[in-house]
């Protein structure tokens, strides 16, 4: 269980929806480990910065969380957490492992601005 | 207009926090800018039992959380997952520039801890999360039943290892000297364990994929040859080293090891400039002292008005 401030998606199905409906979303797919956290902080951070983005984390270890774990863009993918950027629909990036504040950032304004 | 501070402290770790609680309280207008978010390395500590105060281990994201939200409580403001791009320490006044914008300050506390070392060895970065880890715990499960080389000999490289040990199905250790530095009764349960290989006064040159493999090159430190290796992943534990790129353009002084100095009041050498926390040149560093260190510059700019 992800006991952050951030909203964690539940299911396959929810994600389905939220990137159907929302031009830009970011997904934090980890745990409550030393790696994920400081990127969940950051997205919490983000969510007042950035009004367009849609930030969630979900976990990694839920069933559901195949979706992610199963992305083509996440198959060389050796470390917590992976962070997958959504632009109408597709995945238009995704990180694995931590990220500081000026990556997630460049990273935004790369594909999501 | 320029917004004006009594005090601006960078770095929201446990030091940090405790000096905003302590000068919010004492009627200083405070501001915690922070590169990452509030909490530093305790935030991501998964239980902490040694803090006073708590009977049972409270979860190091918790008391990062509450000590946070006391400094707010308090008054203190945070401008969190910024960039500071611009610093200006000596003069009466000091000035931090967020994200390109400067924000004035009488006094200046730098609390910005220390991160894990890397080896900044070429590949380093680019198979970070992808070959390259610096956490058994998050990604060990990655490399069940798979074989691993382990960067380090000190008490974090072996506890990790020792975790590690759960998952993996054999570790090689670098190590840049031709003992362990972790403690014996760490050591000798990793030199005991038939799974584990160690190569002696030996440091990574380069990292390489080949495959599915990560090749790692590696320089004997006595005799210059290069050996290479190829394993399923990497692990790098290698100490810390104190957050302190934001000053190289300060005078400020720093110890033989990087480390700031100061004195018994966490003065630097410069005026209206603190240090606390594991920036600061000490010998302990726990989030105790972080707290105590926090805690005296406060009440030091608050005593001198």
């Amino acid at each position: 269980m992800l006991s952050t401030n951030l909203t964690t998606i539940q299911s396959k199905e929810e994600l389905a929806d939220l990137i159907a409906k929302n031009e830009k979303v970011a997904v934090c797919c980890g745990r409550m480990g030393p790696m994920c956290i400081p990127v969940y902080d950051i997205f919490e951070v983000f969510q007042e910065k950035y009004p367009d983005i849609v930030f969630r984390n979900m976990d990694f270890d839920s069933p559901d969380a195949a979706v992610i774990r199963n992305l083509p863009e996440c198959r060389l993918f050796n470390g917590l957490p992976f962070t997958v950027y959504y632009r109408n629909g597709k995945v238009v990036k995704a990180t694995s492992s931590i990220q500081t504040s000026k990556q997630v950032k460049d990273i935004i304004t790369e594909v999501l601005e | 207009m320029q917004k004006n501070y009594d005090l601006i402290v960078i770095g929201a770790g446990p030091a940090g926090l405790a000096a905003a609680i302590y000068a919010a309280r004492g009627s200083l207008s405070t501001l915690v800018v922070d590169e990452s978010s509030a909490g530093g390395q305790v935030k991501t500590t998964h239980q902490v039992a040694n803090y006073p105060g708590f009977i049972e281990p409270i979860s190091g994201y918790e008391l990062a959380g509450n000590m946070r939200k006391q400094a707010e409580r308090y008054g203190a403001a945070f401008d969190l997952a910024i960039e500071i791009t611009g610093l200006s320490l000596s003069g009466q006044q000091k000035f931090v520039e967020v994200d390109g914008e400067k924000i004035g300050a009488k006094n200046i506390i730098l609390a910005t801890g220390s991160s894990p070392r890397l080896l900044d060895a070429p590949g380093e970065q680019e198979f970070k999360g992808n070959g390259i880890s610096y956490c058994a715990t998050c990604d060990g499960d990655f490399y069940k039943g798979k074989d691993v080389v382990v960067v380090g000999g000190g008490n974090s490289a072996m506890e990790e290892s020792l975790l590690l040990l759960q998952y993996v199905n054999s570790i090689t250790v670098i190590h840049q000297f031709d003992v362990l530095q972790a403690e014996k009764v760490t050591a000798d349960k990793m030199l005991a364990n038939p799974k584990v290989s160690f190569l002696w006064s030996h440091e990574p040159r380069k990292f390489e994929r080949v495959n599915d493999k990560m090749r790692v090159v590696a320089e004997n430190l006595k005799t210059k040859e290069m050996v290479s290796i190829e394993r399923d992943g990497v692990f790098v534990f290698i100490g810390l080293k104190p957050n302190t790129g934001l000053f190289e353009k300060t005078s400020l002084q720093l110890s033989e090891h990087g480390y700031l100095l100061t004195n018994d009041k966490m003065e630097t050498n410069l005026p209206g400039v603190y240090a606390v926390g594991d920036v600061r040149a000490k010998q302990y560093r726990q989030i105790t002292t972080a707290v105590s260190d926090g805690t005296i510059a406060a009440l030091e700019i608050i005593r001198k008005g």
